[in-house]
Order: C-alpha cells, then structure tokens, then sequence
C-alpha cells in the first residue's frame, strides 16, 4: 500500500485536477457558511483597519515602513487570505486518523500528501474567488486601498498566494501528521493557532517587531511565508527585487514543508494502528 | 417546590462537567494554560503597535493598556460562563437540541452548565493579573469610586458581552450553517473594547459602541479612572452608566432567545 515517491506519473495530472475540481465544488456548496465568514472578515476587516489607520495617524503618516493605504491593504488582503490559505480549523486528516479512515487513504493510487494538496488548492481557488474578493470589494469601497504601481507586481503576487496556500498546507499537514503519534491533537492545534496569530503577520505586520527578530522569522519559520509574504508583494513593500526575494524564501518554505510531510508520512504509515479494525 | 430539584440538577450537571474534563490532566492543564496565553497575546499586541507609534487615537500607551485590561477582564468572564454557547450550532445542526427541550430543564442554563470549560477559568486569572498589574503601573488617584468603578465595570461588561453570546447563538436557529457570523459580534466586540472608540469610523462605531453597547465595557470606566474627557465629547458621567446598559441587554438577549427556540423546528432527521 501507499506509494513512497509522489513524482507524476502517467494520468497524474489529470487526477490530480479532478481532485482540485473536487475541492473546489465541494467548499462551493456551502453557501451560508461562506457568508457568514465573509462577513465576519469583513467586520475584522473594519476593526483592524481602524486600528492601523490609528498607528499611521500616531506615527505621522509611515509606520514602519508602511503608509495609510499600504496598511489598509494589508488588513483587507489579510482578511481575505485568511480563509483562503485556511489559517485556522483544518483538522480532516487527524480525524480520519482517529476514526481509522485514513487506511483509504493509503490505499489510493496517488500519494497522500499530493491528494490533500490538489484538493486544498481547489477549495483555495473557490476561496479566492469569494472569501478574498468580499472584504477586498467592501474594503475598496470604505476606504483607500493601496493600488500596485508596478504591472509585474500582479502576477508576481498571485505567486505568492500559491506559495502561501502551499506552506499553509505543508504546516497544517505536518500538525495533523502529529495524530499518528497523539492521536489526540488539541494541544498541538493551540500551538499552532498561537504561530498562526502572531507570526504569520495576522495581529500586525511583522515589520512591527524589533529588526533583530525578522530574519530568525523570516527564515528560521515557514510562518511569515504565509500571510505576510503574499500582502508585502502586493503592497510593494521595497523594491522588485525585495518582492523577487520574498518569493523566494516562499518557495523554499514550500519544498521543505512537502518533503517534510512526505518523509513524516513515511514514518507514520510504519505506526498506523486502524482502531477497531 | 420546583426550584430546589432544579438547582440540585444545575449543580451535579456543573460538578460532572467539571470532573470529565479534569480527568485528563495533562490535556487540561496544557488547555488552560495555552488558550490564557493565546488571549494575552491582545494584550501583547497593543503594545507592540506602540513600537510603531507613540499614540493611538490620542491616547497613550498606558491609558491603552488599561482600556484592552478592562475590556480583557469583562470578555474573559463572559467567555468562561457562557462562551461555551457557541457550541449550540451543533447541537441545532446534529438534531442533539431535540433531546434538550424533551428534559424539564431549562435549554440555556444546560447549555451553559452541561459544557462548563473550567480551562477557561486560566483567562479570567491571566486577565485579572493584567489589569492589576496595568493599574499598579498607571497608578490613578484612587477614590472610592474610582474602587467601585475598577470592580463594578468589568462585571457590567461581563453582562454586555454575556448578552451578545447569547443573542448571537440564536443566528443558528435561524441559518443552521451560519458557522462564524457571531464571531463578528462576540470577539468582534472583544477586539472593538480592547481600543479606544475615538478611532473607529462615525457609523460603524455608532453600532458597535453604542448599538451593541461596547462602548460602556472598557472605554467610559477608563476614561473616569484615568480622569480623562473623552475626545468625543460624551459627559463624564457616561462611565458610570455600564450597569445600566447591561440591564437593557440581558433583557434583549432573553427576549431573543426566546423568540429563537419557539421558532426551532429541528433539522429533521
């Protein structure tokens, strides 16, 4: 069961966007939790602006590097990717673990960790479509949003994003992998939510904390990667080759998630005990 | 003659709960101890904003401080005692309500009772500590009312914020898979008093400060603590007004919930 190495092969791709079609038709059926989330964003959305707009007014204008417009970007932006890179509450796979339907998962033909991440892109293309566009739209319209100047800046933020939703998966996989060895994993989950929260650029922007902290985050951390990367590409925060560069710490944090969550799979496969079996 | 078994009932309910989930211990103590730290990071968070900026809507990072203290203070209580409400939405969408309203006893307080989280007793201690510590440093000129006022709002505020849970919690009799739109209202509010209200824009602090009545949890008892006029322009005597706007909420919260499980039909199933 379970094959080790999840390199395509033949018809993979077309599995593997089927799975992502999947997600994406799955999370599209529920409508009415769709809305209330937006909206609670959208309420977030207000209260955290307010706030920003506060320390720019405090700060004469530019705090920390970021002015009015950036920061209310940042807030609404941030709101949306919320839901979108899925930061709080994913927890399918250590309940499968418990209940003991994991062991179907073995059995597919596709490797795990790719299965749960075409199907995680998927809802993440519907959230893009809904939970990010809804506070972005009212946003707009309340405030004064932060327009990039830059063409480039587009593509190179909606990179970003995928990156984002790719560590995002990679870290909540790893989290959920715990249950193999837990099985019960409501402390890691805290653990976890208290990251998510704080350093991932969520409270505030991370260019907030003292300097000294930043590269320990940036690169001893996979957290910055996913939220505040995408909103400091999209606000341009420094220069292209700034955003170039945060793109790629992203991408690194991307391959060493997967391949951890690969290799930590292997290890938890060799532990699996299906209860009740 | 029905009030005594009644309350004997309440009781061992509470006392079950309270033993089921002390069991684990360590599970427990981890729970308690990180999700009291989880909402200090509020309290964090104000000051890390200070890093960026000497004021925040003209206040100063101690008269802040003490606003997010007391705001702390009133959402911590009303998360330990009723917080766990929030969990009706499943109890509504998985049909388990129906066994609720079948036994002779009322739906809220076995909500409430029946999933007492003692674990969120570590915030009420982890906020408290906060604001004692908060107002050993900012050291007001204390007075017998401003005693009264320190004690008297936090609870008020427990109120206010209890009411919103409740009122909240009803969303789901109506849209079974409303998921987090109370979120919006019960730690939208917490977020909404940990600032001063002065930064919020005209409309949307109109409904929250004065339409939810947020305003009164933190902001006016800190004002009169701190013996500031509030930039607003509200008289001071706003700040001693909290108990009366906790009246009008507890009354608007029953009449909700009632409303709400007269109109519960079940999910069928």
């Amino acid at each position: 069961m379970g094959i080790d190495v999840p390199w395509p092969r033949p018809g993979t791709l077309r599995t593997a966007a089927a799975l992502a079609g999947a997600g994406f038709r799955r999370w599209a059926t529920y409508r009415q939790a769709m809305l209330a989330g937006a909206f609670t964003n959208t309420i977030f959305g207000f209260l955290r602006c307010s706030v920003m707009l506060a320390v720019a007014g405090g700060a004469g204008g530019v705090a920390a590097g970021y002015r009015g417009p950036q920061l209310v970007t940042y807030v609404w932006v941030g709101q949306g990717l919320l839901a979108v890179v899925q930061l709080w509450g994913w927890t399918e796979l250590s309940d499968r673990v418990r209940t003991g339907d994991v062991q179907s998962d073995l059995l597919r033909p596709m490797h795990p960790v790719l299965t749960y991440l075409t199907a995680d892109l998927g809802r993440a293309g519907f959230a893009m479509c809904t939970r990010f566009a809804a506070p972005l739209v009212v946003g707009a319209l309340a405030f004064q949003l932060y327009v990039p100047h830059r063409l480039t800046t587009y593509p190179l933020a909606l990179l970003s994003v995928l990156a984002a939703t790719v560590v995002s998966f990679g870290v909540r996989y790893l989290v959920n992998l715990t249950a193999f060895w837990l099985l019960d994993i409501r402390g890691v989950l805290v653990a976890w939510m208290l990251c998510a929260n704080v350093l991932t650029g969520l409270y505030f922007p991370l260019a907030f904390l003292p300097d000294w902290v930043q590269p320990i985050l940036w690169y001893g951390t996979p957290f910055p990667s996913i939220l505040q990367a995408p909103v400091d590409v999209l606000v341009e925060r420094g220069s292209a080759a700034h955003q170039l560069s945060i793109l790629a710490v992203q991408l690194g944090w991307a391959a060493a998630v997967l391949a951890a969550s690969v290799l930590v799979q292997r290890r938890a496969e060799r532990r699996l005990v299906v209860q009740g079996g | 003659m029905a009030e005594h078994p009644r309350a004997t009932a309440y009781r061992a309910l509470l006392v079950a709960q309270v033993r089921a989930q002390t069991q684990y211990r360590f599970s427990f103590w981890l729970d308690a101890v990180s999700s009291s730290v989880v909402s200090l990071l509020d309290i964090v968070a104000v000051l890390v904003l200070f890093r960026a900026t000497p004021a925040l809507g003209g206040f100063s990072v101690r008269q802040c401080l003490l606003i997010a203290a007391l705001g702390n203070v009133a959402f911590s209580l009303a998360d330990a005692s009723v917080g766990n409400i929030d969990t009706m939405r499943q109890y509504i969408r998985t049909g388990r309500l129906d066994s609720m309203l079948l036994r002779p006893m009322g739906v809220l307080p076995q909500l409430v009772f029946g999933d007492f989280a003692p674990r969120r007793l570590g915030r009420v201690l982890q906020s408290c500590l906060v604001l004692a510590g908060t107002l050993i440093w900012i050291d007001p000129q204390w007075t017998v009312g401003r005693a009264v006022l320190v004690v008297a709002a936090p609870l008020a505020g427990a109120v206010i914020f209890a009411s919103v849970f409740v009122a909240g919690s009803t969303v789901a009799f109506w849209f079974v898979e409303s998921g987090e739109f109370a979120n919006a209202f019960t730690y939208g509010g917490r977020d909404f008093t940990l600032y001063p209200i002065s930064i919020y824009p005209g409309w949307f602090r109109k409904i929250f400060a004065y339409g939810l009545g947020f305003a009164f949890v933190a902001y006016y008892p800190a004002l009169a603590l701190l013996g500031v006029a509030d930039p607003l322009g509200a008289p001071a005597a706003l700040a001693w007004c909290s108990p009366l706007i906790a009246v009008p909420a507890v009354l608007a919260a029953a009449l909700v919930w009632r409303v709400g499980v007269r109109h519960y039909r079940s999910t069928g199933s």
